[in-house]
């Protein structure tokens, strides 16, 4: 599904935390979004969620207005998962993904045999199968992090928002994890601190201070020098071998 | 089966595991009194009366049991239930476990209604404490939403806590004037008596306030079901249930006035009884888990059958004497809810 920003600002209490923000990700393709902290990522996400209006320029999904749907449609076609998400409820790991459903339930449509399946699957693909009894204040950080994005895939979205996604993760649930995304038929925008990580997806937005500073294939948009520019650091090119893909080698200005 | 047969079915399942437990509660209330009455005469008089049966019954014993107790346990069943599905919701909503129905300043209002009537003297005498109970209540909601809204509280993010202070900052307010007009004004009587109606009081209780408060209580349950799983869907924040399709706003809106509108109606029949609205949820939400497709039925059921027995031990504890109702629910609802948190820590582990 494809996602379009046409110029989004936006500023609470006269401080702009975005301006004038456009980008398109294309049907089924992954973009990276990274910057450093406070640069607008977050901002950026709950705007092409829907879970705030922007002040200006307006988001298009599927080539109509994201203002004009309700937030059900918008449920049954964008899933995202926030950072530091939590809950006192005694609710177990399986009750949490069961969420991800909500949007596809209504009174005269109950649950089914095809809501279970997606559960499961989707517990499967986070490899959560195990832990589905347990409860949610047993589960370690990591664990939740995997459970909130079975919860989005149970959503059956078309397109997918990922706030830092790889936080509080091993890294053998980072690797997975992003692999599991990429693979995904659905479109993504993933908020990365990695940037090697981010060199992996189809595409990466820079952002600066509110601004998209810079935007293109992984090899146009984080060039060593756009990285040191960005995050006050000396970055450089490096190859584990000739014809391997390259990845960034960090050192404090 | 079709989804409308399974939703039925679901229905028909609750209702005759519900509805047995309630009469026997009712029942049990009917019979239990400074004068024990035995099981078949309270069904004879229930015949005589629905069916116009004519069995003989001692007419005093016929008056105590239709025009008193019964009366008295309905309501007191249906003040339970909505006392408790209203601690759920707002618990749910607000996220906050502490979350009562009192905490929109409710039953602050209430009192301040109660005391303008009775020793203020506002209306001349034409008002009843109900009356007054009940507008003190719903201009007190009003404030608190008022002041919640200019909060802020309609966009932000930290909505929930906005409308808490809110509540906290209206029930001062209100909380003052009522102490204000008892110092001003009451005599050692009218405070006595105005305290025993604070702590709830279901003496007063007849037929009307029965056709009232039944039929509030079920329409008022029956919207909060409904949203069960909006609510299910703010276990991570308002954020997250947006995000998972729910329109927080009306939600918040419909769920907040419709709770309200049953307690204030609650209050103004019987006073402000406290601890069930707080506790029975957790109560509830420890037996059947969070969810509130479950937690909606068993809390009003637990309240309902909690309340009603309440009533009857605060008839019969002291012999002569009744205990406010609120004194009771205190008494009996605080140890049982340290078991019930002892228990619950030691099955986590």
């Amino acid at each position: 599904m494809r996602i379009e920003a046409r110029s989004l600002s936006f500023s609470v209490r006269g401080k702009a935390l975005l301006s004038d923000v456009s980008l398109a990700v294309q049907p089924g393709e992954t973009l990276a979004l990274v910057g450093p902290n406070g640069s607008g990522k977050s901002t950026l996400m709950r705007l092409l969620a829907g879970l705030a209006r922007p002040s200006q320029g307006e988001v298009l999904l599927a080539e109509q207005p994201l203002a004009r749907l309700s937030r059900r449609e918008i449920a049954q076609r964008i899933a995202i998962v926030e950072q530091q998400a939590d809950t006192a409820e005694r609710i177990t790991a399986r009750s949490v993904v069961e969420l991800g459903r909500t949007p596809w339930l209504s009174a005269l449509r109950p649950w089914s045999g095809e809501d279970t399946r997606q559960v499961d699957k989707a517990l499967k693909t986070v490899e959560m199968e195990g832990f589905a009894k347990r409860e949610w204040a047993t589960l370690s950080g990591g664990e939740r992090q995997r459970l909130h994005i079975a919860r989005a895939l149970a959503q059956q979205p078309g397109l997918l928002l990922l706030d830092e996604p790889t936080n509080h993760l091993d890294i053998h649930h980072q690797l997975s994890i992003l692999h599991c995304i990429r693979n995904l038929q659905v479109t993504a925008v993933v908020a990365l601190h990695d940037l090697n990580q981010a060199l992996t997806c189809d595409r990466v937005a820079v952002l600066s201070g509110g601004r998209l500073v810079a935007s293109g294939t992984p090899q146009q948009a984080l060039t060593p020098e756009t990285v040191s520019d960005v995050f006050g650091i000396t970055a450089r090119q490096v190859r584990d071998a000739e014809g391997s893909a390259p990845h960034l080698s960090f050192h404090l200005a | 089966m079709s989804a409308a047969a399974a939703l039925a079915w679901h229905g028909v399942r609750g209702a005759c595991l519900a509805l047995p437990v309630l009469a026997a509660a009712v029942l049990a209330g009917a019979m239990i009194g400074e004068t024990s009455i035995a099981p078949d005469l309270v069904l004879s008089v229930l015949v005589n009366k629905l069916a116009g049966a004519g069995l003989p019954v001692d007419p005093v014993d016929q008056g105590i049991i239709w025009s008193y107790r019964l009366p008295r346990a309905l309501v007191a069943g249906a003040c339970g239930a909505a006392l408790a599905v209203t601690g759920v919701v707002l618990q749910a909503l607000l996220r906050n476990a502490l979350a009562d129905p009192y905490i929109l300043g409710i039953s602050a209002g209430a009192s301040t209604g109660a005391v303008a009537v009775t020793i203020a003297g506002l209306g001349g005498g034409a008002l009843s404490l109900s009356f007054g109970a009940f507008n003190g209540a719903l201009l007190a909601f009003g404030f608190v939403a008022i002041l919640a809204r200019a909060a802020g509280a309609g966009s932000s993010r930290a909505a929930a806590a906005q409308i808490v202070l809110a509540g906290i900052a209206g029930s001062q307010l209100f909380n003052a004037l009522t102490a204000f007009i008892i110092a001003k004004s009451a005599n050692a009587d009218q405070a006595r008596g105005i305290m025993f109606w604070l702590m709830g009081n279901l003496s007063g209780v007849r037929w009307p306030d029965v056709w009232l408060a039944v039929p509030l209580a079920l329409a008022g349950w029956m919207i909060c079901r409904f949203h069960a799983r909006a609510l299910d869907a703010f276990t991570f924040g308002t954020d997250s249930a947006a995000a998972l399709g729910i329109p927080v706003r009306r939600v918040q809106v419909v769920l907040i006035f419709a709770t309200a509108l049953m307690t204030a109606v609650m209050v103004s029949i019987v006073g402000s009884i406290g601890f069930v609205g707080l506790v029975i949820p957790h109560a509830a939400r420890f037996l059947v888990g969070p969810g509130h497709r479950r937690l909606m039925p068993a809390a009003a059921l637990t309240g309902a059958v909690f309340l009603i027995g309440a009533d009857i031990v605060s008839r019969v504890i002291i012999p002569g004497q009744v205990l406010p109702i609120g004194v009771v629910t205190a008494l009996i609802g605080a140890p049982a809810f340290a078991i019930i948190l002892v228990r619950g820590q030691r099955t986590a582990r």
